[in-house]
């Protein structure tokens, strides 16, 4: 039983991760409705910015807000780059266009630099903690409490700043807000610059458990079944979705790998996600479409 | 034109027929199948990997236990395999639109990728977990494994297939399919047989892309694996029709000579600025980031890609390759 | 007209609501075969989304529909078709990225019996049902008058050209019941009446069952053997047009409406 719980509650925990990095693609999807298949690129750049410029003596304070000024050019950039002259586009053709950016991102990113793995160290020391017979990681503990922490500042931030509000009215209709006159240039520049930032706390954190590498940018495969569970527009759902993929990929590794062999896990998750989409429970589509003919 | 591409092997070296045209063949094919698919049904897909995978496992598996099995019949039956494959996966097309459907070509890519890892049987035990063709490569009898042969092996396929599928797009099959790119509500209001279309399309540029697999793992590489096949692929065969144009035939040979020739360019420019101080890793990104560029440049001035900016510019004389 | 016949149609107690919204409240009348019924009524009425119900694009709350004998509470779009049942859209349901005759042969897809196969090889049998078709189509675009635009690229075509398409679209796989959204809206007085005369040659000569919206209520009450009015979802009028156009409450909700082209 003991054994269950560990497991369930390592999942629970490093599913907050997965949230992590989902909300990162709810808040762009829900303001400019666009996945942004860039998110992990973004990720990993901002991780690698970080550890770049500690590595070269920069402290850590410093390093971040030099960090966090780079996510704001960018997302400036990308918004006058690629989201402008690509307004009006479908879907599909959008979603290429940020598969496009992971590549430039990614491709700048490392260029300069460079490719190998990087350690990443946060200060936060994965010991082991004891709650009664069950093993804890501290690091998955700390990481979970970040993100909680990041997620009240994100609801605090829609719910009581006028910029907030602005940007849940762009999410709701946005002809409705263009015609009160909202900059919706600058309200996606802000939401691309505020996902960007939750990018570089989850890079961060993504990166001091298994180091700054390219891989880092996979982590947009994850998020994607989170995103199916919790819906692609909402927080609590990206919340909730990340619990129930982290537990469940636990588990399903600790209890069905065996019989499977182990690596399971990228397959099974998305596996699991393209059913409920097929049976219908998933995407913005839901039901019965009542698209506008 | 026509007899030059006859010729070609006579005329180019060794190298550039190994190195860059057989290759450029393959992913010119690849190209096509997967345009089918989502240049002209309107399915993205980022399965194209997998498809080929499935192709070219196959085709090892039916030269290997159906010794008696002529290549080219291993190569169709192959083939059909993959399309079969790509049907299950284009099941969920029918209930998910856009870019929800990628999670359903995502799980293909990495089950597959998965499969043919665990199970020793697929790559016949070797230690290294690769697949090559023991007996070489034969057509009808003759000796296909220089370079002279696997070019025309490789034209060979491309070519007949490339004549079936333009058939197909200028028949009722490919008018379904553009009236589902274009709007699948309205098709399926006019008559248009969606789910059947859907599956139709994943099988076809499944079918193709099996091929493709198999030609690259076979003619071109020699020994394959998963890696030669991994989400970079699915990635790269995406990019090439996109840089070509969607939903025109002749866009992924374009998207394809130009992936295969860009890093040409780009190793022999760095080479004359930087006087042959090139590191690999740099390189390689610079591609990356370029390729990246290239892309959003496309879907914003040009979606239809290499095959409208070059039309534009060609004077009247007759297009070899229909669109 | 006979009312002894059975009705092509029957819209029976249907309701509909958008996020809360009624947009078809309860909505029930009669089309009989062969007979051209106008839906008119200020904008928001509810007429597209009941097209849309009928074609099986949208699925009522409920009520049900009565076409030919057999009753609905959905219907899908593909059994929509293939029980004869013909569309025109508001907003040009168009394949953009095909030509206007390509658009066309496409409303013959249901009438395929060709296998992928030999569409691949060019088997003779392909080949005859494509030519086949092409000829039906080339048929109902002279129809149209739109023979000329045969290979342009739809999207490149005026909205008024681009809905003649879409007529010649829904009604090339001969339709028994033909949905027509707004079919002369973006044309010109001129182009109006040539419409117009197309639809009652279609209905007098194909015996083709009309079912339009349209907002130029003057050629509406020309054209129509029976109008149906709806306000707010709600059946305000139904009747010959003569007894429409004295009808005071249709009068009165189009005084209170922006759309009001009455030509009297």
């Amino acid at each position: 039983m003991s054994m269950f719980l560990e497991t369930l509650i390592g999942g629970l925990l490093s599913g907050t991760m997965y949230s992590l990095v989902a909300i990162g693609f709810v808040l762009i999807y829900k303001a400019s409705g666009v996945f942004n298949y860039a998110q992990g690129s973004l990720l990993l750049f901002a991780a690698l910015t970080f550890v770049t410029l500690t590595e070269n003596g920069v402290p850590a304070y410093a390093a971040i807000a030099i960090t966090v000024a780079l996510l704001i050019a960018t997302a400036i950039a990308i918004e006058k780059l690629l989201l402008r002259p690509l307004t009006n586009r479908s879907p599909m053709t959008l979603f290429m266009a940020t598969l496009g950016l992971s590549y430039v991102v990614e491709g700048v990113a490392q260029g300069i630099m460079g490719s190998q793995v990087r350690a990443l160290n946060l200060g936060i020391e994965d010991l082991p903690i004891f709650v009664g017979d069950i093993l804890i990681s501290q690091f998955d503990l700390v990481a979970a409490g970040v993100a909680l922490a990041l997620v009240v500042v994100l609801s605090l931030l829609f719910n009581r700043t006028r910029i907030g509000i602005q940007l849940r009215g762009v999410a709701d209709d946005t002809r409705a807000a263009l015609s009160l006159g909202i900059d919706i240039n600058r309200i996606w520049q802000i939401v691309w610059a505020v996902a960007g930032l939750v990018g570089l706390v989850a890079g961060l954190l993504w990166g001091a458990r298994q180091g700054v590498q390219f891989s880092l940018s996979l982590v947009v495969l994850k998020a994607l079944p989170v995103l199916i569970i919790g819906g692609f527009t909402s927080i609590p759902g990206a919340i909730v979705g990340g619990l129930i993929v982290g537990a469940g990929e636990s588990l399903a590794e600790t209890y069905i790998g065996p019989f499977l062999g182990g690596g399971i896990t990228p397959w099974l998750v998305d596996a699991a996600g393209f059913a409920l989409l097929f049976v219908g429970r998933g995407g913005p589509a839901g039901g019965g479409s009542r698209g506008g003919v | 034109m026509a007899a030059a591409v006859l010729a070609a092997p006579f005329l180019a070296s060794e190298y550039w027929i190994n190195a860059i045209i057989v290759p450029f063949l393959i992913l010119s094919l690849a190209g096509l199948g997967l345009n089918l698919l989502t240049g002209y049904a309107g399915q993205l897909s980022l399965g194209a990997g997998a498809f080929m995978m499935v192709g070219a496992y196959a085709t090892f598996a039916l030269q290997l236990r159906v010794p008696d099995l002529p290549l080219p019949l291993a190569l169709i039956v192959a083939g059909l395999i993959a399309g079969a494959v790509g049907m299950v996966f284009g099941l969920p097309s029918t209930r998910i639109k856009g870019f929800y459907l990628i999670v359903s070509t995502l799980a293909a890519q990495f089950f597959f990728e998965w499969l043919f890892l665990k199970f020793p049987w697929f790559y016949n035990g070797n230690s290294s977990a690769t697949i090559a063709l023991s007996r070489g490569l034969s057509v009808f009898g003759l000796d296909a494994n220089g370079p002279h042969g696997r070019y025309y092996l490789t034209l060979g396929a491309v070519a007949l297939i490339t004549l079936l599928s333009f058939n197909l797009i200028r028949s009722q099959t490919g008018r379904n399919w553009m009236a589902i790119r274009d709007m699948d509500t309205a098709a399926a209001v006019i008559g248009v047989p969606v789910l059947h279309a859907k599956l139709q399309a994943f099988a076809v540029s499944s079918f193709i892309l099996g091929i493709a697999g198999a030609l690259w793992a076979f003619a071109y590489l020699g020994s394959a694996s998963v890696q030669s096949f991994g989400l970079h692929r699915s990635y790269q065969i995406l990019f090439i029709i996109i840089i070509g144009g969607l939903g025109t035939i002749r866009g992924a040979f374009f998207g394809a000579a130009f992936v295969s020739l860009l890093p040409l360019v780009l190793d022999w420019l760095f080479q004359y600025l930087l006087s042959g101080q090139v590191d690999a890793g740099l390189l390689q990104n610079v591609q990356k980031a370029i390729f990246g560029i290239l892309i959003i440049w496309f879907l914003i001035r040009e979606p239809e890609g290499l095959s409208r900016l070059l039309a534009i510019r060609r004077t009247a004389s007759r297009r070899l390759f229909p669109s | 007209m006979g009312i002894h016949a059975a009705p092509a149609l029957e819209v029976r107690n249907v309701s509909l609501s958008f996020k809360g919204v009624k947009a078809i409240s309860d909505l029930s009348f009669r089309v009989e075969g062969k007979e051209i019924c106008a839906l008119i009524g200020p904008n928001g009425a509810g007429k597209s989304s009941l097209l849309n119900i009928i074609n099986g694009v949208y699925v009522p709350d409920s009520g049900e529909i009565v076409f030919e004998g057999e009753h609905f509470q959905r219907m899908r779009p593909g059994d929509a078709a293939r029980r004869g049942i013909g569309r025109g859209f508001q907003n040009n349901a168009l394949f953009s990225g095909m030509s206007v005759i390509d658009n066309v042969i496409a409303g013959l897809s249901r009438h395929s019996k060709v296998a992928l196969v030999e569409e691949m090889f060019r088997l003779p049998r392909a080949r005859r049902e494509e030519s086949d078709f092409r000829e039906r189509a080339h048929a109902v675009l002279h129809l149209f008058d739109l023979e000329k635009h045969a290979n342009t690229p739809v999207g490149m075509l005026p909205y008024g050209v681009q809905k003649k398409v879409e007529m010649a679209r829904a009604i090339v796989a001969e339709p028994r019941l033909l949905l027509l959204d707004e079919p002369l809206a973006g044309m010109n007085a001129g182009e109006k009446q040539e419409i117009a005369a197309v639809i009652q040659r279609l209905n007098a000569e194909l015996k083709l069952t009309v079912v339009l919206i349209e907002h130029d209520v003057g050629i509406v009450l020309k054209l129509a053997h029976h109008v149906v009015v709806l306000d707010y979802g709600r059946k305000l009028a139904d009747g010959p047009p003569e007894a429409i156009r004295d009808n005071k409450d249709v009068i009165a909700a189009y005084i209170g409406s922006d759309h009001a082209e009455v030509a009297v």
